[in-house]
């Protein structure tokens, strides 16, 4: 495996944790259908949140949230109607959020949560 | 609460309007959002600002930037709002001090590297803070000396948006940069100013007349063959004007300012001379341009001289698009989105050929252009704007003997002569004091044929019988009344004697053939 697919599974295991100490109910990790992938799918209270985890070592070639793109939030949308049509009984209401994660070599992560980005 | 607010002027014309400048933090996905009727340069500024505020060192928030221009329904244009968005934004991120980024007017282009470039139009910009009440405005190094000349505002010059920002409060460590400046100025800049009224031989009449012309403030068609010194005469005439008053000056250096001619640090003082060629358009003449409505030829020799040589060669629609600044001394453009006033008191000198061959009433050569054709090449200038000026003069070739005679003949100097123009004036101004005009060649007939200047009739006998004759018309009458006042003015006496009369006469008809 490539290093960056190593730090993008560590940064979205990261993001998972924080979801979760943050009182989210995790619902799915790496969801795919024929569209492409959702990172997280959590609930939180009455909504369901897809979550986009965007992880760097260093903000050299940009910050994490400069990297999400306007197709890529599109594709994100429509993603979470296919995973609505696939679990009917939840996702009446829906939320798309980010996660930043800047995990340097040896250092401590650091975190960035943005809520309603689309 | 992330809100950052500052305030920057959007210029029309040379009419300042204050802008205010709000940012907005949002948390959002990082992007940069630009409202408010920017242009494309303006919208350019997002990547300036963002770019010069990263390589400086200060970096922007990774969430979504929402900027306002407002009122929202002026529309702006330009890149001198580059400073203010920039600092706007790191106010709103409570990097610099909120409070002192408000209470200045920010003016400045960015570069990429953070450095600030000098823009064009500052001195009407500051002028227009001044006069809005702002008390400190911050302007690029490459245009502290223009915007210093604006009295009783702190002008504060700085050389990047670091410099800005550590003005502001913000810590930061400071950066030393070259800061940029405008290129030196041009040495081509005056090409007629050393020309002197001495150089001028014979056309004795034509170089009174040049005097008379800048005592009284009066236009000038000079008409004369190839080589009779017309241009010579014309590229004279600023020479003889007094230096300008405090507020022509402002006026001349704003308009220098915004079309970006090099001001320097002290105020235009001697009035400028504009010389636009044959081929020009309406639009470079008058001033013109969709958004960013810039001044014409017309406008750039306010309070100076406007010379067109080859009168006729202009097109009739750019001659007649004088006619309404030369009867209200305001350049006034029209565009779908906004109006421009420019000053348009400019002193108008026509030159012209009197044929399309030039030779027609010389008196060494002969004229080969039939008779329909040489009417047909004057007419091009048009009866109306004709009827605007006072002074219309022939001028013909020297002869050789004239030359030979030179050296002995006494011939006025420029300084010599400006000191005329400057006493003439004076006396023009003592008895124009109660009047709302300032110069002779603004004084209504009506007024001149009032109970107080009126001339008795064994003085003004010469024209009264003109006009009985048909030979002058009412109008005509009170230019020559006009003309009288200013070679009366210019030789000392207190009111035009009859041979004077007959000198204004003579400098009014000249031309007719």
């Amino acid at each position: 495996m490539a290093a960056k697919d190593d730090l993008g599974r560590r940064g979205e295991a990261l993001a998972t944790e924080f979801l979760r100490q943050h009182g989210c109910a995790v619902l799915a990790q790496n969801w795919r259908c024929a569209q492409g992938e959702i990172d997280v799918i959590v609930l939180d209270g009455a909504e369901t949140v897809f979550v986009e985890v965007k992880t760097r070592s260093s903000v050299t070639f940009g910050h994490p949230f400069e990297a999400i793109t306007a197709a890529k939030l599109a594709r994100l949308r429509r993603l979470a109607g296919a995973w609505c049509e696939a679990n009917p009984s939840l996702g009446r209401q829906i939320r798309i959020d980010a996660i930043s994660v800047i995990a340097p070599l040896g250092a401590t992560p650091q975190l960035e949560h943005l809520r309603r980005v689309f | 609460m992330p809100l950052g607010r500052t305030s920057s002027v959007a210029l029309i014309g040379l009419t300042g309007s204050m802008v205010e400048i709000e940012a907005d933090i949002s948390n959002n996905l990082p992007s940069f959002v630009l409202i408010g009727l920017p242009d494309t340069a303006l919208n350019e500024a997002r990547d300036r600002v963002r770019a010069a505020a990263t390589n400086s060192g200060c970096g922007l928030p990774n969430r979504k930037l929402t900027v306002n221009l407002s009122p929202a329904a002026l529309p702006k244009h330009g890149s001198g709002f580059d400073l203010a968005i920039a600092l706007a934004v790191l106010a709103a991120a409570g990097n610099v001090n909120g409070e002192s980024v408000a209470g200045v007017v920010h003016l400045g282009e960015l570069g990429l590297d953070g450095r600030l470039r000098p823009i064009n139009g500052i001195l009407p910009a500051v002028l227009a803070a001044s006069r809005f009440g702002a008390r400190t405005v911050m302007v690029p190094t490459g245009n502290a000396d223009e915007a210093s000349l604006v009295p009783g505002i702190r002008v504060v010059g700085v050389a990047s948006l670091l410099d800005a920002a550590i003005w502001h409060g913000g810590r930061y460590s400071p950066v030393v940069v070259e800061p940029i400046t405008r290129p030196a100025v041009g040495g081509t800049a005056e090409p007629f100013e050393e020309s002197d009224l001495g150089d001028v031989i014979g056309n004795a009449d034509a170089v009174e007349a040049m005097q008379v012309a800048a005592a009284g403030g009066h236009h000038v068609f000079l008409l004369g063959p190839p080589g009779s010194g017309k241009t010579m005469l014309a590229s004279r005439l600023p020479g003889l004007l007094p230096d300008l008053e405090s507020h022509a000056a402002l006026e001349v250096s704003s308009i220098r300012s915004l079309a970006g001619q090099p001001v320097g640090s002290s105020l235009v003082t001697r009035p400028p001379l504009e010389a636009p060629h044959h081929t020009a358009t309406a639009a470079a003449i008058i001033g013109g341009g969709s958004s960013h409505i810039r001044p014409g030829a017309a406008a750039r020799a306010a309070h100076g001289v406007l010379f067109l040589d080859e009168a006729p060669e202009f097109p009739t629609s750019v001659l007649d698009a004088l006619r309404q600044p030369l009867e209200s001394g305001v350049i006034t453009i029209h565009r779908a989105n906004a109006v421009a006033h420019f000053p348009g008191q400019f002193q108008l000198v026509l030159a012209a050929n009197p044929c399309p061959c030039g030779q027609y009433g010389a008196r060494d050569s002969e004229c080969v252009c039939p008779p329909n054709q040489r009417r047909r090449y004057l007419a091009r200038i048009s009866g109306p704007l004709l009827d605007r000026i006072d002074i219309q003069l022939r001028v013909t070739r020297i002869t050789a003997t004239e030359l030979r005679m030179a050296p002995e003949s006494v011939r006025l100097s420029t300084a010599a002569a400006r000191k005329r123009v400057i006493q003439a004036r004076a006396a023009s101004r003592d008895r124009l004091k109660d009047s709302p005009f300032l110069l002779n060649g603004q004084v209504s007939g009506s007024w001149l044929r009032g109970p107080r200047l009126r001339l008795g009739p064994s003085t003004t006998s010469a024209i009264d019988r003109a006009l009985e004759r048909g030979g002058l018309t009412m109008r005509g009458y009170d230019r020559v009344l006009r003309l009288a006042w200013s070679i009366s003015d210019l030789a000392g006496t207190s009111q035009p004697s009859a041979e004077q009369l007959g000198q204004a006469l003579y400098l009014r008809k000249a031309i007719s053939l």
